[in-house]
């Protein structure tokens, strides 16, 4: 694997063996979690159907991992800035979304037996995870690691260190995992932030992440070519909208769920004015 | 339905109309026709400030969330009762009026953001600009004065 080191080691047959040691450990963790998921859907067959879909996000949802960190998108990405951002787009924000979409929480809740599942359940509510899962610290990790990896010397070094590429892209991963599912997760969360709360770091978070793509187009990092920068860049403000304006209408689709009238039949004893209301429709 | 719930749906009818055509103006209008279409506006104009650039990314993802905002919200009142249509499509031809006009003008003419296109005499630009701004502004406003004392009336 001579095309990952590029020249920045001074051992390249050891820097060689670490981005191995890192294909290895992605393609291993990769499979862990399509079995895992796997085994959670053979262990709750005995439960109510589990939509067709779910499963399906969370399996093309791996497929991106894929392809954002193996794969010849991920090859090209250490000369492309283009396809670099090709691979943080599938990686960071398509791959995370997906995934979120899957449900794993929901299916852990539904295959593991009462005892581990109520354990699981206190986990989440620990103060730990309600911090992390605050959209506002999601959105901080997310934008500001963003904004550390293109701004500072950190994209370099990622370049030149197959750790740091681990850990960069493991937090590009898990921030985007968890602004998701702070944001529109169907995952049960019991410290949910509110209809207002979480709009606003949305905005904030496509601000964000839009004023950088467009900072990136006149400022393309180090060593990369201004027409490769470009093109980048690009990709970064407009792939990102796809996904962002998707977050969006999921935001407003858990709203329009969530504040569904209630119709006299589900209520019991409903009020005058539902009433009339159907009457007026009728 | 209660005159205090009747309303509180007009608003809604309205809101929900003005968030729309705000929003498809600052995100598709623009994007679409005058980015990617036309190719007029710049993706980036160099000689910007920073200030200038935050403010448009703030204002980018501003307008994609009034876009969606405004049709759920008409998702939302279509379950709930008959919508007025003439009346929400007068709120959106409003709102689309009031947002040229407010980019034509304040972030074309005064801050100076961008203009609406480069190394040609921008006169006529600006005059259709704000001119077809103040027109769909003036038709909105007179179907909102017109469907005013019918909110139930499809």
């Amino acid at each position: 694997m001579d095309q990952h080191d590029g020249g920045h080691s001074a051992n390249p047959a050891m820097a060689g063996m670490d981005w191995e040691v890192l294909d290895v450990v992605v393609v291993l963790l990769l499979g862990v979690g399509a079995l895992v998921y796997a085994l959670g859907l053979w262990a709750a067959r005995g439960r109510s159907p589990w939509p067709l879909r779910r499963t399906l996000f969370w399996y093309v949802g791996i497929g991106c991992v894929a392809a954002g960190l193996l794969g010849p998108v991920a090859q090209a990405a250490h000369t492309s800035f283009t396809a670099h951002m090709l691979g943080h787009l599938l990686l960071g924000m398509i791959a995370p979304l997906l995934m979120v979409l899957g449900a794993p929480i929901t299916l852990a809740m539904r295959a593991l037996p009462a005892v581990a599942a109520r354990r699981l359940s206190r986990l989440l509510r620990s103060a730990w995870i309600r911090g992390l899962t605050h959209p506002v610290i999601a959105a901080t990790l997310n934008a500001g690691g963003l904004w550390l990896l293109y701004t500072t010397e950190l994209f370099h070094m990622m370049h030149a260190s197959a750790a740091v590429y681990a850990l960069v892209h493991l937090h590009l991963f898990a921030a985007g995992y968890l602004l998701t599912a702070s944001l529109i997760g169907p995952d049960p969360d019991p410290h949910r932030a509110s209809m207002p709360v979480r709009s606003a770091v949305l905005v904030l978070f496509i601000a964000a992440h839009s004023i950088l793509a467009k900072w990136l187009f006149a400022h393309p990092p180090q060593g990369v070519e201004p027409a490769d920068g470009r093109a980048g860049a690009q990709l970064m403000y407009y792939g990102g909208d796809v996904v962002d304006v998707t977050l969006i209408v999921l935001l407003f689709a858990g709203w329009y769920a969530a504040t569904r009238p209630r119709t006299s039949r589900s209520r019991g004893s409903a009020r005058a004015d539902d009433h009339e209301t159907r009457g007026a429709r009728a | 339905m209660s005159r205090h719930s009747k309303a509180q749906f007009d608003r809604r009818v309205l809101l929900s109309g003005v968030l729309f055509g705000s929003g498809i103006a600052a995100s598709m209008i623009d994007l679409f026709i005058f980015h990617l279409a036309l190719q007029w506006h710049h993706f980036y104009d160099l000689s910007t400030t920073e200030v200038a650039l935050t403010a448009d990314g703030f204002f980018h993802a501003f307008g994609w969330f009034i876009t969606v905002w405004g049709l759920f919200l008409l998702a939302d009142l279509r379950r709930r009762t008959a919508i007025p249509w003439k009346r929400w499509a007068g709120a959106v031809i409003t709102g689309v009026g009031f947002f040229q006009l407010l980019d034509g003008v304040v972030s074309h003419k005064v801050l100076g953001i961008h203009q609406i296109r480069y190394g040609v005499d921008l006169l006529l630009y600006d005059v259709v600009w704000i001119g077809s701004a103040v027109v769909l502004l003036l038709i909105g406003l007179l179907m909102l004065r017109r469907t005013r004392h019918h909110p139930a009336t499809t």
